[in-house]
């Protein structure tokens, strides 16, 4: 029982992350219907960021925080403009070709500028562990618990309560419409990608201090949070969230009851019933398939 | 009857191979032509159904994998002859495409990327895993070699010369099966799905035909990949190696068979050459990827045969 | 009105069409739409945008099932075949917004539309026996036929998509009469089309007709539609609001209040 306990709660940290991860895909897809596969890369470099600016540099925290996110952003910004805004042809399978490339390209370019070791950093904060019900809570899940909790609630925020927002959300349900109503649709697809990306770094933030950082932690990650998504449906963010503490936690206990090595399986296995079965997620009402 | 220009290709490409066997000495460069030739297969097989039929798949490399580790594990464990093991290895990769093929391809868009990525990462854990039969992440040592009757083929030359005869094969298959009745089906699903159904084509049973053709190319593939370098590794079918199959697809163009010959001889020579910079390989890779596709959606050789077909038909 | 009658089923029709009804959600697509077609005759199909007439359309030919109500095509029940195995019962189709091949040349797209009509599969394909060779001379040969048939020998070579608006509708017909169809759906041919073409394709419906072919025809140039129509029936909103000769539907106050309230 205590040790199930510990499971879950180091799932939820786990899954705090996911949830994060997958709220970027859900934005992105919402405003763009497009899944883009390197986001798991910004995941990679909000965390290489900071290794470099706190780990390496030594600039006060929440500077390097800040300058981190706002880095990752400016490559999201850069993506959209370079590689998608540019594409000619936009059917999924060039589009998917295209963020599978840019993926890749990430990974190779930070393995050239952090070389193939892994760093870690220490917790943000080096408070001792939180004891929940026997189980400990670490210092550094607090702040993803904290972090992740109150992102996802700003964003709901901004969605409900700003013009910004709402003229997203608009563009999300109809481009054409929106349009005639004189909202800029593709600058909402370069903020959704902006958005999208710092939604990334801030998860490679946060999870820098509880992992190994290396050029290659992003892909998996990524495909976590996407699966994490599609669990709750891709598109909705409270979806996204619930999915990735699902997630978090379906995966933690496999491998404390089964063995490590099916970790990332659960995930993948998860993501295929998924398709195969209810590809709006098990939040939503009834099954939709968006394609 | 003269032969007809593009017949004549049939000719030229048999007598380059055999020259090609005849002359190059280096037992390095040989093995790297018998790797063009293993990674032609995998383009070819790729191409039927992503460059024709237009379905993405993200996870063929399981498909060559499989192939691979069926027929280390039936002749090492079970000491089946390589050549009994080959149909068993062809027909697992057929099943699971079978299998994995009916509720995926019901999939479209993003969501057949993801569903066949998220297959091709399970199987890629299962090698890893199952390590009581594959030998887990050490891989898995003491494949055989290939022989036939007094011919041995694990000389680098006889072994390039069976692998690009299956090639040449295979390329024949390919081509005969696009200029078909079941190949213009094909091709109709990827422009229209509703129109080709409207023409009687069962677009399901269709896709699922030639997902598990696709596959049966990449077990091939797998299948003389392991008895070529008799030991096999899950890092040589993971999720990269899903990409480079789909590079090779991409960049030779897709929708076309010289097109995966071309992009399987780049991709396969690509590393060799970047051999000195071999950590820039994944930027270049990704590069490629992103550029041909912004500029070239539909690949290199196309634009050129698209060139050559126009003016064909002014001569005529 | 006349409905009762239709219940039983007279052997001079190819299609029946009984109670049909289709709702998208919360959206009554179609509701209660009961009609009969004459073997060789045109029947004219119009209402205003959103009326149904492409929901029809994709009903009879299995894109989609029926939720309630019964299609019959030569006295046997189609509804919920699935719309490969509708074609071989005779009903072929084009499309509203023009569903060509863009991959493929002329010959090409017209030689997918003899699908049904020919049988080779994969190992036929690899084997090319001479049983597979035939066929597919077969195939060219009654491909070719039916491009000179609609005018479109010019262009057999050219892709698909690279010829005007006008030739892809007359290449969708093409491609649906490689079916050998006993019925023609017609989604809008002359959309999109300027007067001369409009005319060559009244005159291709009219070749079409001696053939032997029935067809449905759903159309807004009124002109054309009122022309070629045996009979006229016109939807809104989904239902049947008249039925009849075009003479009788042109001089009809409910139709005009349709269009007229609904046009722009
Ligand atoms: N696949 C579908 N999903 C949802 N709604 C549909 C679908 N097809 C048609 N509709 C709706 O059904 C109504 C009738 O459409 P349609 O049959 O295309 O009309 P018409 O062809 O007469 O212009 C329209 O309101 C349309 O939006
Ligand atoms: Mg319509």
């Amino acid at each position: 029982m205590q040790e199930i306990l510990q499971y879950v709660v180091s799932g939820l940290t786990i899954g705090a992350i996911y949830a994060v991860i997958a709220v970027g895909f859900s934005m992105l897809f919402n405003s763009t219907e497009l899944i883009n596969f390197a986001q798991g890369e910004f995941v990679m470099l909000g965390a290489m960021g900071l290794v470099t600016l706190w780990g390496v540099f030594h600039i006060p925290l929440v500077l390097a925080l800040l300058l981190t996110v706002a880095g990752v952003s400016v490559i999201g910004f850069l993506f959209e403009r370079l590689a998608i805004r540019t594409v000619r042809n936009p059917h999924p399978i060039v589009l998917i070709i295209i963020t599978v490339g840019a993926s890749i390209f990430f990974r190779g370019l930070s393995m050239l500028i952090w070389g193939k070791d892994a760093y870690s950093l220490p917790p943000f904060t080096d408070t001792p562990p939180l004891d929940v019900f026997g189980a400990k809570l670490l210092s550094q899940s607090i702040w993803i618990l904290c972090i992740s909790l109150v992102l996802v609630a700003g964003l709901y925020f901004f969605y409900k309560k700003t013009l910004t927002g709402k003229a997203m959300q608009a563009c999300a349900i109809n481009k054409k419409a929106a349009c005639l109503t004189g909202i800029p649709a593709e600058r909402m697809v370069l903020l959704a990608f902006i958005l999208s990306a710092a939604m990334g770094a801030v998860a490679g933030v946060i999870i820098s201090p509880i992992t190994m950082c290396s050029y290659d932690m992003g892909t998996m990650l990524g495909l976590k949070g996407f699966c994490a998504a599609m669990l709750g449906g891709l598109g909705s963010l409270w979806g996204s969230l619930i999915g990735g503490f699902l997630l978090g936690v379906l995966e933690s206990l496999g491998v404390g009851l089964f063995t490590s090595g099916v970790k990332d399986a659960i995930a993948f296995i998860i993501l295929l019933l998924i398709l195969y079965f209810r590809p709006g997620g098990i939040i939503s009402a009834k099954s939709v398939r968006r394609f | 009857m003269a032969i007809a220009p593009h017949r004549i290709i049939y000719l030229i490409f048999p007598s380059i191979i055999i020259l090609a066997g005849l002359f190059v000495q280096n037992s390095y460069y040989l093995q790297v032509l018998t790797f063009i030739g293993i990674n032609t297969l995998l383009a070819l097989g790729l191409n039927l159904l992503m460059g024709y039929a237009g379905q993405i798949s993200l996870g063929h490399a399981a498909f060559y994998g499989i192939g691979a580790y069926t027929t280390a594990v039936l002749t090492v464990h079970y000491g089946l002859s390589p050549w009994a093991a080959l149909p068993c290895a062809l027909a697992v990769s057929a099943l699971v495409a079978l299998i994995v093929g009916f509720p995926t391809l019901k999939l479209t868009g993003y969501y057949l990327g993801m569903g066949t990525l998220g297959f091709g990462m399970i199987v890629h854990i299962v090698f890893r895993e199952w390590s009581d039969l594959t030998g887990g992440a050490s891989g898995f040592i003491g494949i055989p070699p290939l022989d036939l009757g007094p011919i041995s083929f694990s000389s680098g030359r006889n072994y390039f010369y069976l692998v690009w005869a299956i090639v040449m094969m295979c390329l024949v298959v390919s081509n005969r099966l696009i200029n078909s009745r079941v190949g213009r089906a094909l091709r109709s699903i990827h422009d229209s799905e509703i129109a080709a159904g409207a023409m009687g084509i069962n677009t399901m049973s269709l896709k699922i035909r030639v997902f598990v053709l696709s596959a049966v190319f990449s077990a091939l593939a797998g299948f003389l990949y392991a008895h070529f370098v008799m030991f096999i590794s899950p890092g040589s079918f993971d999720f990269l190696v899903s990409i480079r199959i789909v590079t090779m697809v991409v960049i030779g163009g897709m929708a076309s068979i010289w097109g995966a010959l071309f992009g399987a001889t780049l991709l396969t020579l690509l590393p060799e050459w970047l051999h000195a910079f071999s950590e820039f390989e994944m930027v270049v890779y990704g590069l490629i990827l992103m550029v041909v596709m912004i500029l070239l959606p539909q690949g290199l050789t196309r634009g050129v045969l698209d060139i050559y077909e126009k003016s064909k038909t002014r001569n005529r | 009105m006349k409905n009762r009658k239709q219940e039983t089923a007279d052997t001079s029709d190819l299609l029946a069409v009984q109670s049909l009804s289709k709702a998208f959600g919360g959206l009554q697509a179609l509701y209660d739409v009961s009609f009969t077609v004459e073997r060789g005759t045109i029947y004219g199909l119009i209402g205003p945008n959103g009326a149904g007439k492409t929901t029809l359309f994709n009903l009879i030919t299995g894109v989609f099932s029926p939720d309630e109500g019964r299609i019959l095509f030569e006295n046997k029940e189609i509804q919920g075949i699935p719309i490969y195995d509708v074609v071989k019962t005779g009903i072929a189709r084009t499309f509203q917004n023009v569903e060509l091949f863009g991959g493929m040349t002329v010959l090409e797209n017209v030689m997918v539309g003899c699908h049904v009509r020919s049988r080779s599969g994969f190992l036929g394909a690899v084997s090319r026996l001479p049983r597979v060779m035939k066929e597919e001379r077969r195939i060219k040969q009654k491909s070719l036929e039916l491009l000179d048939f609609v005018g479109l020998m010019p262009y057999s070579d050219q892709k698909s998509t690279d010829i005007p608006l006008g030739r892809q509708r007359m290449l969708e017909i093409a491609r649906a009469l490689a079916a050998v169809p006993d019925l023609l759906l017609l989604d809008e041919p002359a959309a999109g089309l300027n007067a001369v073409e409009t005319r060559s394709l009244g005159e291709l419906i009219a070749k079409i007709k001696e053939k032997g072919i029935t067809m449905i025809l759903v159309e807004h140039d009124m002109s054309l539609t009122m022309k070629v129509s045996d009979m006229v029936v016109v939807l809104d909103q989904g239902q049947k609001i008249a039925e009849g000769v075009p003479k009788d539907i042109q001089s009809d106050e409910t139709v005009m209040a349709a269009y007229l309230g609904k046009s722009g």
